[in-house]
This record gives C-alpha cells, sequence and structure tokens, in this order.
C-alpha cells in the first residue's frame, strides 16, 4: 500500500488490529477463559456447597443411596475422561508442533471417549430410571441405614440424594455435551489445517474447558459414588 | 510463539498418575478408614486435580501472571462459599 498515510508493518493474518502483536493477542484470550472458567467454578460451587450440606444432615440416607450407583461403571467413566483428557494435550501439542495429521487423529479420539462417557452416563441414567431412583412422584427407594439392615432410609431425605445427584451428573453431561459439539468444530477447523504453531487459540482454549470438565468429575465421582462403601 | 511445550514423557506420566489414583481411590473406599476414607477420598481428588490444572492446563509454565491471579481467586471464593457455609450449617447442632 503505497499511498497509506499509516506504515503497516508485516505481521501475521491472524492479528486482529487492536492487539500489539500475537502474544499479547494470545495471552488476552487465554486471560478471558480462565476469567470463564473462574465463573464456572462458582455455578457448579453453589451445586457443591449444597450437596455438603445435606450430606452432613443426611448422612445415613446419603451413604445408602450412594450404594446404590454403580461403581464399576463410574470407575470406568473415570478413567475414560483421564484418557479423554491426554487426547486433548496431545491435540494442542501437535497443533504447537504444526502436525496437522496428529491434531486431526488426537481430536477425533477425544469426540470418541466423551460421547462414550455420555454412553454409559445414559446406561447409568436408565438404570435408575428402571429402578425409581428419579425424584418426583414415582420415587422410591429401598435402601435401609448402612449398619442398620432393620432401619429402612427416610424417602425424602434419600430423594435429595438423588436430586442433587441428577442436577450434577446432569449439569456435567451438558457441559460434555457441549464439549462434544466445539469439539467437533475444531475437528472440522484441523482438518481443513486452520490451527497452526503461530495460531492454535481456539484448541488451546476449548482444551482449558475440557479439563475443567474433568476436574468437576474427578470431584464427583468421590463424592457421589464413594460416600460410604466398607460398611 | 514463546508458549512451553510440555515434553510427551510428561504428559503420558501425569495421565498414568491419574489413572492409578482413579483405582487407588477405588479401592481405598472399600477399606473401613472410620472419619479418614472421605479425607483420603478428597486429598486424592485433589491432588488429581492439581495435576490437571499444573500441567494439562499449562499453569504452572505460564508466564501470564494475570492466569495465576485468576486461579487463586476462583480457588478462594470457591472456600469462602464453602467454608462460611459450612461455618453456619455445620455447627448447628452443636448449640
Amino acid at each position: 500500500m503505497p499511498d497509506s498515510p499509516i506504515a503497516v508493518e508485516p505481521h501475521s493474518p491472524e492479528l486482529r488490529h487492536h492487539f500489539a502483536d500475537m502474544e499479547q493477542q494470545r495471552e488476552a484470550s487465554s486471560l478471558g477463559m480462565w476469567l470463564f472458567l473462574a465463573t464456572e467454578v462458582m455455578f457448579f460451587g453453589g451445586m457443591f456447597c449444597a450437596y455438603l450440606i445435606y450430606r452432613l444432615w443426611y448422612f445415613p440416607e446419603f451413604a445408602a443411596a450412594s450404594k446404590s450407583l454403580d461403581i464399576t461403571l463410574g470407575t470406568v467413566n473415570t478413567a475414560v475422561l483421564i484418557c479423554s483428557s491426554l487426547t486433548v494435550v496431545l491435540a494442542v501439542r501437535a497443533a504447537q508442533l504444526g502436525k496437522r495429521h496428529d491434531q486431526v487423529v488426537y481430536l477425533a479420539l477425544t469426540l470418541v471417549l466423551g460421547l462414550a462417557f455420555l454412553g454409559v452416563k445414559g446406561v447409568e441414567w436408565t438404570s435408575k430410571f428402571k429402578e425409581h431412583h428419579i425424584p418426583g412422584a414415582s420415587f422410591h427407594f429401598e435402601g435401609t441405614v448402612p449398619g442398620h439392615p432393620d432401619q429402612p432410609v427416610d424417602q425424602q431425605h434419600a430423594q435429595i440424594f438423588f436430586s442433587l445427584y441428577f442436577a450434577m451428573t446432569g449439569m456435567h453431561a451438558l457441559h460434555m455435551v457441549i464439549g462434544v459439539g466445539i469439539f467437533s468444530y475444531l475437528l472440522y477447523q484441523a482438518w481443513k489445517g486452520r490451527y497452526t504453531p503461530d495460531y492454535y487459540t481456539p484448541l488451546e482454549n476449548s482444551g482449558l474447558y475440557w479439563h475443567f470438565v474433568d476436574i468437576i468429575w474427578i470431584y464427583l465421582f468421590p463424592l457421589l459414588y464413594l460416600i460410604d462403601r466398607k460398611k | 510463539m514463546s508458549e512451553h511445550i510440555v515434553p510427551l514423557k510428561t504428559n503420558v506420566a501425569v495421565w498414568l498418575v491419574l489413572l492409578v489414583l482413579t483405582g487407588v481411590t477405588a479401592g481405598v473406599a472399600f477399606i473401613d478408614l472410620g472419619p479418614f476414607n472421605t479425607i483420603v477420598a478428597l486429598v486424592i481428588a485433589t491432588c488429581k486435580a492439581l495435576m490437571v490444572v499444573l500441567i494439562f492446563m499449562h499453569v504452572k509454565y505460564t508466564s501470564e501472571r494475570l492466569v495465576k491471579v485468576v486461579v487463586f481467586s476462583a480457588l478462594f471464593f470457591l472456600l469462602l462459599l464453602l467454608g462460611l457455609s459450612l461455618a453456619d450449617y455445620a455447627t448447628r447442632l452443636l448449640v
């Protein structure tokens, strides 16, 4: 542009005009993502807080209801999510190293693992539905107080556990569904070779989101499935 | 870019430790430790979460201090929420 009054220095085509350089642009978007995750911490924090209070008040019912959850499926699902976090890390790494093929492979693996998690969750919810463990008019829980086989648990208190169980795993699953949507888009973009060592911010920030959802599950698993298994 | 690239070995090691800790936390739940069952489960979960945040989410390597401020403030306000709520609800039966 010989007639331009402002001299424009050569820069990456990915640089938006309001940033000084790519480094500043990357750090700004990373900070924005972390601020969003901080609000997500408080969002899930409210549910964790409700869980803690009711668990203190109605511990026998929480322990009995926790035992009705399938610990094998819960453990497998935790492992599935941890594996998906690794594939996300490797996809971001592939972008940093400029390997398009590896990015596509790892993103596809992430999607498969994410969908596997949701599938297992669906199996668990279906069996809860059949056992009448969904809070509502037809709710019924057969459990007894741990250590007292002759003492049936309070139905209302057990219902509170399952309300929290479905609210927390449901919100987590909704985040997983959104994550699967985001990663489908990333897979398509990576396939087109959109992400290079110079610019892979969407991949990096979506990775942060995926790891955050993984961390929520890391806490949900012991809090919901492992309350009082020993008796 | 100046972004730190984490070695493959580190990522795989973290992944393996996370899987082992998942097995350990599920196994320990069946051993009677009294009130320590909950404490052990939460300590293991926190170790796992720390590894994910520091290494998978690159917080350990970031040069951006504001990111660390945001991480600490999220943690601080979460603990404020849980701590002050429990200071009320957990002590009501003592009165």
